[in-house]
């Protein structure tokens, strides 16, 4: 079992005909058993990252490993055996059951031809229940909530029995319960199950929370990385995000607010950490 | 287990029924007899050679252009798509009104050339929907094989313009299709030109289910999209072009059927795409039948009797399904 899950050294990708590349020179490792969040502003490289952690994409200088290989060079089939995604947008066109969506998630195993035992029925249904999903799994996946499709395909990914797990953006437009239900899910399977888990995510806040270290982008670069308390401070996160903020020390952990215009005449470091009274 | 049942049972009884049916009015038991081989040597002919291999091609075809029909919908991941919106009908359609533009002679020429103007359009539409030197747009696809058509459509109408008038009527007959030329032979091309295709296809159903909901999703879900693009797109192409060398353009088969399986039933593709076969020839066999008797002894386009039939039965469906 590598101890090492993901690897970028100096690793670029610009996309064929792009004036500029979409991610420049990152380095980093994502160890097993880690909770790694990826954060950083729209359009500043997050996606085409996890492209090349996952071997979508070859890297255009650099070098990108996961499990010690070039991530490119893993056959789809292998790796998805290995690595489960939660992609940023889904929209499935045809109608189709809760369960049949998760069963999908078998086919890293079984491939095109092998049929489907009890024992990938038996991982489909522990996967709807890890997922809190037992309930939907009769439904039409059309008539799903977005908080329950979410839930439909992190079980799906669980299905994979992967050994680490991959959300992009996956929670952005769920309403508050969902998202922290769907982050509080990734923390436990990392903390019980010893599954490695990426949250790419823009809400740094949130990951600082949940994250035991956080690598942060910014124009395609790695801009800082580290333990959030160490990764995330203002001065990152504003300049990282182009946007004043303020911190709050909450519970052990930084939060930090966006400023309106209005408060940034307020002298700037007035309430830096410091707790509320 | 009883749905599979009841397909194989619709199956069999329309193909029986296509073949004792028939404008020469023979009685079901001279059928039966003619089938085996006793009897009269006309009704022997008109059964053995004319009416079983015609049936058989009918349902072939129909079963074919479905699984296509559902394949395609499944790659460019549009309920709209068929066997034809891929620039085929355009080129196929073009290639046959040449040849008859062009008085070529002998039974095969006019399939021969629309067989030869539905490849070039498969390679046409295909060129332009590899972008970057190695990704297959499906979106692409979509257009190009519509703008392909059109292009096609316009020149065959430039053509059909300048055509004396007997010629422009069989152009338009072939255009709607039909199996007034099916024979064993026919059947025999069609049946051995077909097999590898409908075989590919159904091998690759479970990496079809993953394709359906996203190129992304279906990568990271293990699926080898970009080789998985290119084996559907060529595969169910060359399939409808054999189907239209041999039968002309029928519509609605490639682009209904499917529906029908994925309300009615299954959705994911180990089941649909064998459904659909077996629904789409029935359907198509029926649709034949009713096109040989209903003005006999004068011919409907078969394509207009699988509308007329079939447009009616699947706007019920729809309504109960969204109901």
């Amino acid at each position: 079992m590598e101890r090492v899950i993901f690897e970028a050294r100096g690793a670029s990708y610009r996309y064929p005909g792009a004036a500029a590349a979409a991610v420049t020179g990152a380095g980093f490792r994502v160890a097993r058993g880690e909770l790694v969040g990826i954060v950083g502003p729209n359009g500043s490289g997050k996606t085409t990252l996890l492209r090349l952690l996952l071997g979508a994409l070859a890297p255009t200088a650099g070098q990108v490993l996961a499990f010690g290989k070039p991530a490119a060079s893993w056959r789809r089939r292998e790796l998805a055996r290995r690595v489960a995604v939660v992609v940023q947008r889904e929209e499935p066109v045809f109608p189709l059951r809760v369960r049949e969506a998760v069963t999908l998630g078998r086919y890293p195993h079984v491939g095109p031809f092998r049929p489907l035992g009890p024992h990938d029925r038996d991982i489909v249904a522990e996967a709807l229940a890890r997922a809190d999903a037992t309930a939907l799994a009769d439904r039409w996946i059309a008539t799903l909530s977005g908080g329950e499709w979410q839930r439909v395909r992190i079980a799906r990914a669980l299905a994979q029995q992967p050994e680490a797990l991959v959300l992009d953006e996956a929670t952005a437009n769920l309403d508050l319960r969902h998202e922290m239900e769907a982050f509080e899910l990734v923390a436990a399977l990392v903390r019980d199950r010893g599954l490695t888990g990426v949250l790419v995510s823009h809400h740094f806040n949130l990951v600082a929370r949940f994250a035991d270290r956080v690598i942060v982008l910014a124009r395609g670069a790695v801009v800082a990385a580290g333990p959030p308390a160490e990764a995330l401070t203002a001065a990152v996160v504003e300049r990282v995000f182009e946007w004043p903020v303020d911190v709050l020390a909450w519970r052990g952990t930084r939060q930090f607010i966006p400023m309106r215009r209005a408060d940034a005449t307020v002298p700037h470091s007035a309430g830096r950490e410091r707790s509320e009274p | 287990m009883r749905r599979w049942t009841a397909l194989g049972a619709l199956a069999i009884a329309v193909l029986a029924t296509a073949i004792v049916v028939g404008p020469a009015g023979l009685a079901p038991g001279d059928v039966l007899r003619g089938l085996v081989g006793r009897g009269d040597p006309t009704t022997i002919a008109i059964v053995r050679d004319l009416r079983v291999p015609r049936a058989v091609l009918a349902f072939l075809v129909g079963g074919s252009l479905a699984v296509t029909g559902a394949v395609l919908q499944a790659l460019v991941r549009n309920p709209l798509a068929d066997p034809y919106l891929l620039g085929l009908s355009g080129g196929a359609g073009l290639g046959a009104v040449l040849a008859i533009a062009l008085g070529l002679g002998g039974a095969w020429a006019v399939p021969a050339a629309a067989a030869v103007g539905a490849l070039a359009a498969i390679a046409l539409v295909y060129r332009l929907a590899v972008v970057a030197g190695a990704v297959l747009d499906t979106r692409v696809l979509l257009l190009g094989g519509v703008v392909v058509g059109a292009f096609a459509a316009a020149l065959m109408g430039a053509v059909l313009a300048l055509s004396p008038a007997e010629d422009l009527r069989s152009a338009l007959l072939w255009l709607l299709g039909g199996f007034d030329t099916a024979s064993w032979r026919t059947l025999g091309i069609f049946a051995a030109y077909a097999a590898a295709p409908l075989v590919l296809l159904y091998r690759a159903s479970r990496p079809l289910d993953l394709l359906s909901l996203g190129e992304e999703p279906a990568r990271f879900l293990g699926a080898d999209v970009e080789p998985l693009k290119r084996l559907l797109y060529v595969a169910a192409s060359l399939l409808t072009a054999a189907a239209v060398a041999v039968a002309g353009i029928i519509g609605f088969v490639g682009l209904v059927i499917p529906h029908a399986i994925r309300l009615l039933w299954g959705h994911t593709h180990r089941t649909l795409l064998p459904a659909a076969f077996v629904l789409g020839g029935a359907l198509l066999c029926a649709a034949d039948a009713v096109a040989r008797t209903a003005f006999a002894p004068l011919t409907l386009p078969v394509g207009v009797v699988t509308a007329v039939l079939g447009v009616p039965v699947f706007a019920i469906l729809v309504r109960r399904w969204s109901a």
